[in-house]
């Protein structure tokens, strides 16, 4: 049964996403929270009532990709590594030319990076400005909106030069038409003909998100269900936001790092967010929920899972906590529904 | 404007009796932290007492005062706010002096010594990833013998391994002078499984090293910079899968070890990319003589010619210092010099003394500094 979403949150309970985010699968997506201390994905493959093989996709893990063994344990369901990380580096030992122009690629990804973060720093320090000043409602909300309008508009800008750089490496490049691309492509089209689960763990998500993006498997994953945790939850979103508000170095401003799929839109998901955010700081909370709209920030704990299908998120378990405008941690029950 | 009431203005100036005393004790933690004001206590009988702490620029014993008709003493220092202050206290008696830990106060930092009693003043946060973490992977420590060294004798080297290593990738190396305190005293083991885990720092390779004469080695001792560069290295790139390139070879040390990790690349220039060098005894003259004693003579002698001379002995050092520390100059004055030469200097200051939990509170910093991990993408 499904709850309609507690109140105290800057969106309206059951508000189904934008329709431009509307969801082009049909399959189910299921974003989960980490699995290393509290593994749940087995439970949830069995609720989904799967029976099939499963793939895997543990390409955030890189060289340790194919040491899937607790894995494979723990789903207990016969499964398949489609080797993401391991299929790109045969790509780039066969074909130089891949490797050349993907490292420029990266380069530009990497300076364009480190340019958003420069850009971010004053904007953020202009958001917590006024964020604590105080002053008559009329007054200050008018500046704090625009300070963080600002805010995404560097987020929007720096989103859309990273997409135009991938338009770009597509167009010149044309991936799809290189042999050694195209065949690896072509075995996991292959390999997922009998598969209708793919689970996708996490570990470094721009390396994940890159395999994902060069080898195609949007099309592939949209029309099955996906099971997806920590990075993976990331990188089936519309937007993936690199966040850590206590680091040994650098001031803790998350920055948006790339589009996700998409296949789940209208989320962005933290995991790992009780270790790496100051969740009682409501400044912050508030900050990045306002930042992220109209999409939700959803921190995700050890286990817990959202459901995306039909154009709506609902809470799978319970630890799944959204941030509110105003700066509150709303709990939503299992069942609640965005 | 009216001086701050602090707690023991309750006892002081008043004709007090035991039950105010007792009444005082009760329930209250020591020190007591009132702000900048740090009240210290101790009950006892004696001719007199005094706070004998180890900060630069206070007089060296701090005589407490007396409760007229009770077995309180009591003295008030007033301590800067995220100072960490390690004391003992000098108990006197029928003509004899005992120094003992504050028994009032279960704070202890322990070092090759023994161990001293802890004040933390307002503030002070003890860092959260100095303590074994369950949730971290655990590296592994072993030791291991070689036994032809330049010094003519085995030394042994304790090596530490990160959670996970793989033969087929390549770590950055790191090695640590007076390995087995950091280990000990510092909490190494701990603090590296911790900065792994959490991605803030590359898994790396450690070598602890462990002295024999370290106040005879470290100040630029021939033998012992040829058993680093010669010896050791060559040692641990063919047993270990190291990058082997400079920017990813690091010296580490505190007080006398700090100067033997500048004099080990000082004397061989672009072996060794990073630095990492805590509380250096980087004394100098500019005419005269030091005062610092014998043990300084090699240090003085070497730091003198490297300050002559200095090269381009790295690329990336990582430098810090107590503020409470008769160090805290040569260390601030080593810093342009770096600068100067081309190094590139992150350089960084605590409240806080000559000693391991100094040091160890520098150790994330240093490290994700120099050896930074993959935090903001990994998501496991």
């Amino acid at each position: 049964m499904r709850c309609p979403l507690p109140p105290g949150l800057g969106g309206i309970p059951g508000i189904p996403v934008p329709t431009s985010h509307a969801l082009t699968h049909t399959g189910t997506i299921v974003l989960c929270g980490p699995q290393r201390l509290r593994p749940t994905v087995g439970a949830i493959v069995r609720d989904l009532g799967v029976k099939g093989p499963i793939g895997l996709i543990t390409a955030g893990w890189q060289e340790r990709e194919t040491e899937d063994e607790e894995l494979r344990g723990h789903l207990g369901l016969p499964a398949v590594n489609l080797r993401l990380y391991g299929r790109w580096e045969e790509v780039f030992h066969n074909d130089p030319e891949v490797f050349e122009m993907h490292r420029r690629r990266q380069d530009h990804v990497r300076q364009l990076q480190h340019l958003h973060r420069r850009r971010l720093r004053r904007a953020m320090s202009a958001c917590r400005d006024m964020l604590q000043s105080e002053a008559e409602p009329w007054l200050i909300e008018p500046e704090r909106a625009d300070a963080i309008a600002a805010l995404t508009t560097i987020d929007d800008h720096h989103l859309a030069r990273v997409k135009a750089l991938h338009l770009r490496f597509e167009a010149e490049f044309k991936p799809a038409e290189r042999p050694s691309i195209a065949a690896q492509r072509a075995e996991i089209a292959e390999v997922l003909q009998d598969v209708d689960v793919v689970a996708i763990a996490g570990g470094h998500v721009a390396v994940l998100l890159n395999r994902l993006r060069l080898l195609a498997l949007r099309p592939l994953l949209a029309t099955r269900t996906v099971v997806a945790w920590s990075a993976g939850a990331m990188a089936m979103t519309d937007r993936v936001l690199l966040f850590h508000d206590s680091p040994p170095q650098g001031a803790g401003d998350a920055e948006m790092l790339d589009h996700g799929l998409g296949l789940a839109p209208a989320v962005v998901v933290l995991p790992h967010a009780h270790r790496r955010l100051r969740l009682d700081d409501r400044g912050r909370v508030g900050l990045m929920a306002r930042r992220v709209r109209p999409a939700q920030c959803l921190a995700l704990a050890d286990g817990s899972y959202v459901i995306a299908e039909q154009g709506r998120i609902t809470a799978g378990s319970e630890g799944v906590r959204a941030f509110a405008d105003d700066g509150a941690l709303v709990a939503l029950p299992a069942g609640a529904f965005q | 404007m009216t001086p701050r009431r602090l707690a023991i203005d309750a006892l002081r100036g008043h004709a007090v009796n035991m039950g105010d005393v007792h009444h005082f004790m009760h329930k209250r933690q020591f020190p007591i932290i009132e702000g900048r004001n740090v009240t210290f206590v101790w009950r006892g009988h004696a001719d007199a007492v005094q706070l004998r702490h180890f900060i630069y620029g206070l007089p060296a014993e701090i005589p407490f005062h007396h409760v007229a008709h009770t077995d309180l003493w009591y003295c008030v220092v007033e301590v800067p706010e995220m100072s960490r202050i390690e004391y003992k206290l000098n108990i006197m008696r029928g003509g004899g002096r005992e120094w003992i830990r504050d028994p009032l106060n279960p704070n202890l930092a322990h070092d090759p010594f023994g161990a001293n009693s802890v004040c933390q003043g307002a503030g002070y946060e003890t860092p959260t990833w100095i303590e074994p973490d369950p949730e971290a992977r655990r590296g592994t420590l072993e030791d291991h013998i070689i036994y032809e060294t330049q010094f003519g004798e085995p030394r042994r080297i304790t090596i530490y391994t990160p959670a996970r290593m793989r033969p087929t990738r390549r770590y950055p190396l790191l090695i640590v002078h007076d390995g087995g305190d950091y280990l000990n005293f510092a909490s190494a083991g701990a603090v590296l499984d911790n900065l792994i885990h959490g991605d803030e720092v590359l898994p790396m390779v450690v070598a602890f090293t462990h002295p024999g004469d370290r106040l005879r080695e470290y100040p630029d001792d021939p033998r012992h910079v040829a058993f680093i560069a010669e010896t050791l290295l060559p040692w641990l790139e063919e047993r270990y899968p190291l990058y082997g390139t400079p920017e990813r070879r690091c010296l580490m040390g505190a007080s006398f070890g700090a100067v033997a990790s500048l004099s080990i690349a000082w004397r061989h220039p672009g072996v060794f990319g990073c630095l990492l060098l805590q509380s250096g005894s980087f004394a100098f003259t500019e005419i005269g003589n030091h005062s610092r004693g014998p043990a300084f003579d090699p240090v003085v002698d070497f730091m003198n010619r490297f300050r002559a001379d200095p090269g381009l002995p790295s690329q990336r050092v990582f430098v810090s210092c107590g503020t409470y520390e008769t160090l805290i100059f040569e260390n601030r004055s080593i810093v342009p010099l770096f600068e100067q030469i081309g190094m590139t200097v992150r350089y960084r200051e605590a409240r806080d003394g000559h000693n391991w939990e100094n040091w160890r509170n520098r150790m994330r910093e240093g490290l994700s500094w120099l050896y930074p991990g993959h935090l903001w993408m990994t998501y496991e």
